[in-house]
C-alpha cells in the first residue's frame, strides 16, 4: 500500500511535466489545427535559458553579496525564463507557421520538425557536447507521511504545474484575450471577421505554450538535473501522445492525459521489469485510441487533411 | 509580324538559347553514354588527371568534400571535374547525338521493358566503375537507393494516400531484424545462432527470398496500422502509427535472442551493389505502377474525400489494407538490405531520428510523385554527405533549406506528377538548320 501511494506521487510528479508540454501542444492545435512539433524542443530550450538564469541570479548574488534565498532565487528564475522562453515560440510561429497557414498541414508538420532539428543542433553547435548540471537552487528535504516519502521537490513541482495550469485556466476563462482565444478556436473564419486577428492570437498561444514548456524545463532541471541538447526530443513526443489522448485542442483533456501518461510510465515501470515500459505503456494507449479514436475530450467531427 | 518574331528569334540566340537546344536534341540515352563515357575516363585517367591538377588524390564525392577541407584546392578541384566530368559529356554527348537518336528510335519500337532494360544496363554500368574507384562512394550509393526505396514506400502512404504514417522506421526495423535472422540463422556462423544450417554458398540465391520475408513480416506489422486507420485518420492515426514504433523499437530492446539493445552484426556480405540496384529498380517499377493503376486512382480518391470515394464504388478499407501493407512491404525490403549493407543493426538506429529523415526527404522531394521521391532521397542524401566537412552545422543548414522548400513551395520539389518512363526515353527531334 504504501508502495502504492508512493507511485502515486512519483507519477504525478512524471506527469505534470508531460501536462504542461501537452498543454503548449494542445493550445496551438486548437487554435490553428496545427501542431507545433518544434514543441519538444522548445522545452530543451526553456531549460537551458533556466540554467542561464539561475546561474546568472546566483552569480548576481555572489558579485554584491545581496543574500538572495534559493527560493527566490528559483521563482525569479521561472518566471524570467518563461519570459524569455516565449520569444523562441513567438519566433517559429513567425518563421515557420505563419507563412504556411494556408499551405498542406504536412508541411507546416516539416518546418516544425526542422525548427527542432535547429534549435538542438544550434545549442550543440554553441555551447558543445558536454552535458550542464542544473544548480540546485533549494536543499533537498524529505518528508515521510505514513510509509510515503516526498521530497519538497516533489511538492515543489506538482505544486507549480497545477498552479500554472490554474493560472491558464483563469486567463483562457476570465480574462478578454482568453476569450477571443476560445472564440478563435471555435471558428476562425469568422471570428476574424469579428475584428480578432489571428495575428495577434496565434503568437500569443505560441508564446503561452513555451512559457509552460520552459517551466517544465526548469521543474525537469530540479528533478533530474543532467541538461543534454536531445532531453526535448521523447519527452516531446511523449507529451505529443498525450495532447491526442486527450483529445485535440482540449486543454484539460491535455493535462489529464499527461498525469494518465505519467502514472502509466511509473506503474508500468513498478510492476514490469522497467524494459518492458515502453511497449506496454503504448499498447495501453493504442488500445484507448482504437476504442475512443477521438480521445477523452476530442470531437468526432471529420478530420479531413487540408491538401 | 513574322518578320518582328524572326528578329526576336534571332536576338534570343544567346548562351541559355543555345544550351535550350542543345539539351532538347540528346536523348536519355545519349546523355547515360556520356555518363558512362566520363566515368570510364575517370577510372582510367583519374590518378593521373587529379596528380597533375596537384590533387592529393581523386575528388571522392565530385569534390564537395575535398574543397569544404581544404578551400586551397577549389581550382584544381573544378578543372578535375571541367576534364573529367564536363568535357567528355559535352563531347560523347555531342557526337553521338545522331547515332544516339536512331537507337532511341529502334528502342522505342520496342517494349518498353526490353527498352528499360537497355538504358539500366548502361546506367548502371556507370555506376559500377564510379563506385568501383572507393568504398566509400560504394557505400554512399547503396545508402541513396535504399533511401530511395524508403521515400518512394512512405509517399505511397502519406503522398497518395494522404495519411500521415509517423511507422516507417519501425516497418524498416521489421524487415531488417527478420531479414537478418533469417540469413544468420541459415547462413552464417555468429555468436547468437550458432553455426549456419545451410551450407554458405547457398545464401546469396537465398538472400532475395530472406527480403521477401521481411518486407511480409513487416507487412504483417502494418496490419496494426491499418485496421484502427478504418475508424479514424488524420492526426489520431500519426499517434497510433508512432505509438507502433515505439512500440516495435522497444520489443526489439527487449527480445534478448536478438540481442536486446546490443542489436545484431556481422551479417553475412549479400548486399552488394548489383543486388541492391535490382532491388531498387523493380520497386521503382512496382510501385509506379501500382499508384499508376486503378489502385493507385482509389488511394487519390479516398485521399480527397473518404465518403466520395465510398459513394464511387472505391472498397476503402480494402484500399487502405492494401496500401498500409504494401508500404509496409517495401519498406521491410529496405530495412534488409540496410542491415545486410551495414552488416549491424540495432534499435537506435530506428528511432525519432530516422524518421525525421525519411520525412524529410518525402516532403523535399513532393507527394504524389514518383520522380520527387527519387530527386528528394537521392538530393538530402547526396547533401549530407556532401557537407559532412561541416560537421555539426550541416544540421543546421540541411534543416534551413528544408523550411525553405516548405515556405516556397509547400508540397515539395515536383509534386503531382507522373513518372512515365517511355516518354522519357523517347528519341528527340534534331532540329534542322534553317538557311
Amino acid at each position: 500500500m504504501d508502495l502504492f501511494l508512493q507511485n502515486i506521487v512519483n507519477g504525478l510528479q512524471w506527469g505534470s511535466f508531460y501536462a504542461l508540454i501537452a498543454l503548449g501542444y494542445s493550445m496551438v492545435y486548437s487554435i490553428l489545427m496545427l501542431f507545433n512539433f518544434a514543441h519538444g524542443d522548445v522545452f530543451m530550450v526553456g531549460s537551458y535559458i533556466g540554467f542561464g538564469v539561475a546561474t546568472a541570479l546566483l552569480g548576481f548574488v555572489a558579485m554584491t553579496g545581496i543574500p538572495l534565498p534559493g527560493w527566490l532565487i528559483l521563482i525569479l528564475t521561472i518566471i524570467f525564463s518563461m519570459f524569455f522562453t516565449s520569444f523562441v515560440g513567438i519566433f517559429i510561429e513567425r518563421v515557420g507557421y505563419r507563412p504556411l497557414r494556408d499551405a498542406p498541414r504536412a508541411s507546416a508538420a516539416i518546418t516544425g520538425l526542422m525548427i527542432g532539428i535547429i534549435l538542438e543542433t544550434g545549442n550543440l553547435a554553441i555551447l558543445g557536447a558536454r552535458r550542464l548540471s542544473f544548480p540546485q537552487l533549494i536543499e533537498s528535504t524529505t518528508y515521510q507521511l505514513g510509509g510515503v516519502f516526498v521530497t519538497n521537490k516533489k511538492i515543489l513541482i506538482v505544486g507549480v504545474s497545477l498552479g500554472l495550469m490554474y493560472l491558464l485556466h483563469r486567463f483562457i476563462q476570465k480574462s478578454k484575450w482568453g476569450m477571443a482565444m476560445r472564440a478563435m478556436s471555435f471558428d476562425f473564419q469568422i471570428v476574424s471577421l469579428m475584428g480578432v486577428s489571428i495575428n495577434k492570437i496565434a503568437p500569443l498561444t505560441f508564446a503561452i505554450g513555451s512559457a509552460l514548456a520552459a517551466a517544465a524545463g526548469i521543474l525537469y532541471g530540479l528533478a533530474y538535473p543532467v541538461l543534454d541538447p536531445y532531453m526535448g526530443i521523447l519527452l516531446g513526443w511523449k507529451a505529443f501522445v498525450a495532447a491526442i489522448l486527450g483529445g485535440r485542442g482540449s486543454i484539460l483533456g491535455a493535462a489529464l492525459a499527461g498525469f494518465l501518461l505519467g502514472f502509466i510510465e511509473i506503474f508500468v515501470a513498478w510492476i514490469f521489469p522497467s524494459t518492458l515500459r515502453d511497449v506496454i505503456a503504448y499498447s495501453i494507449i493504442l488500445l484507448i485510441l482504437t476504442f475512443r479514436p477521438h480521445g477523452f475530450f476530442g470531437q468526432a467531427h471529420s478530420t479531413q487533411l487540408r491538401l | 509580324m513574322d518578320s518582328q518574331d524572326n528578329t526576336l528569334q534571332q536576338r534570343k540566340k544567346g548562351f541559355r538559347a543555345w544550351l535550350q537546344d542543345f539539351i532538347a536534341e540528346i536523348p536519355l540515352i545519349g546523355w547515360l553514354l556520356g555518363i558512362l563515357g566520363a566515368v570510364l575516363v575517370e577510372y582510367f585517367l583519374g590518378d593521373l588527371i587529379s596528380y597533375y591538377l596537384g590533387l592529393p588524390k581523386i575528388p571522392v564525392l565530385f569534390g564537395f568534400l575535398t574543397v569544404l577541407k581544404k578551400p586551397l584546392l577549389i581550382p584544381g578541384t573544378a578543372g578535375y571535374l571541367i576534364l573529367v566530368y564536363g568535357l567528355p559529356i559535352l563531347i560523347i554527348v555531342k557526337s553521338l547525338q545522331k547515332p544516339a537518336n536512331k537507337l532511341a528510335g529502334f528502342l522505342d519500337k520496342q517494349r518498353v521493358t526490353v527498352a528499360a532494360l537497355f538504358h539500366l544496363g548502361i546506367f548502371y554500368g556507370a555506376l559500377h566503375f564510379w563506385a568501383d574507384m572507393s568504398d566509400y562512394r560504394l557505400l554512399v550509393i547503396k545508402l541513396t537507393m535504399i533511401a530511395i526505396m524508403l521515400t518512394l514506400s512512405i509517399n505511397v502512404i502519406n503522398g497518395y494516400m494522404g495519411e500521415f504514417s509517423c511507422s516507417h522506421p519501425g516497418f524498416m526495423a521489421l524487415g531488417a531484424y527478420a531479414t537478418s535472422t533469417i540469413t544468420l540463422l541459415l547462413f552464417a556462423d555468429d555468436k547468437q545462432f550458432g553455426a549456419a544450417l545451410l551450407p554458405e554458398a547457398l545464401g546469396l540465391y537465398f538472400f532475395p527470398l530472406a527480403l521477401v520475408a521481411g518486407g511480409i513480416v513487416a507487412a504483417l506489422g502494418a496490419l496494426v496500422i491499418a485496421i484502427p486507420s478504418f475508424r479514424t485518420r488524420g492526426d489520431y492515426l500519426a499517434i497510433i502509427s508512432l505509438a507502433f514504433l515505439f512500440i516495435v523499437k522497444s520489443v526489439i530492446e527487449n527480445l534478448e535472442f536478438m540481442g536486446g539493445p546490443r542489436g545484431m552484426s556481422s551479417q553475412p556480405h549479400y548486399s552488394t551493389l548489383p543486388m541492391v540496384f535490382t532491388v531498387m529498380v523493380l520497386c521503382i517499377w512496382i510501385i509506379n505502377n501500382f499508384v499508376r493503376s486503378t489502385m493507385g486512382k482509389a488511394l487519390n480518391a479516398v485521399r480527397d474525400n473518404e465518403l466520395a470515394a465510398e459513394a464511387m464504388t472505391v472498397n476503402t478499407r480494402k484500399t487502405k489494407i492494401i496500401t498500409f501493407m504494401f508500404g509496409a512491404f517495401w519498406a521491410g525490403v529496405a530495412g534488409g538490405l540496410f542491415a545486410h549493407v551495414l552488416r549491424y543493426v540495432n534499435p537506435g538506429s530506428f528511432g525519432i531520428q530516422r524518421l525525421a529523415e525519411i520525412l524529410a526527404m518525402v516532403y523535399f522531394g513532393g507527394l504524389n510523385s514518383v520522380t520527387g521521391s527519387i530527386v528528394g532521397a537521392v538530393s538530402i542524401n547526396i547533401l549530407s554527405e556532401a557537407l559532412r566537412p561541416l560537421e555539426i552545422y550541416k544540421w543546421i543548414i540541411i534543416p534551413l533549406l528544408l523550411i525553405l522548400v516548405m515556405l516556397f513551395r509547400p508540397t515539395g520539389l515536383i509534386a503531382f506528377t507522373e513518372f512515365k518512363p517511355k516518354e522519357l526515353m523517347k528519341p528527340k527531334q534534331i532540329r534542322v538548320e534553317e538557311k
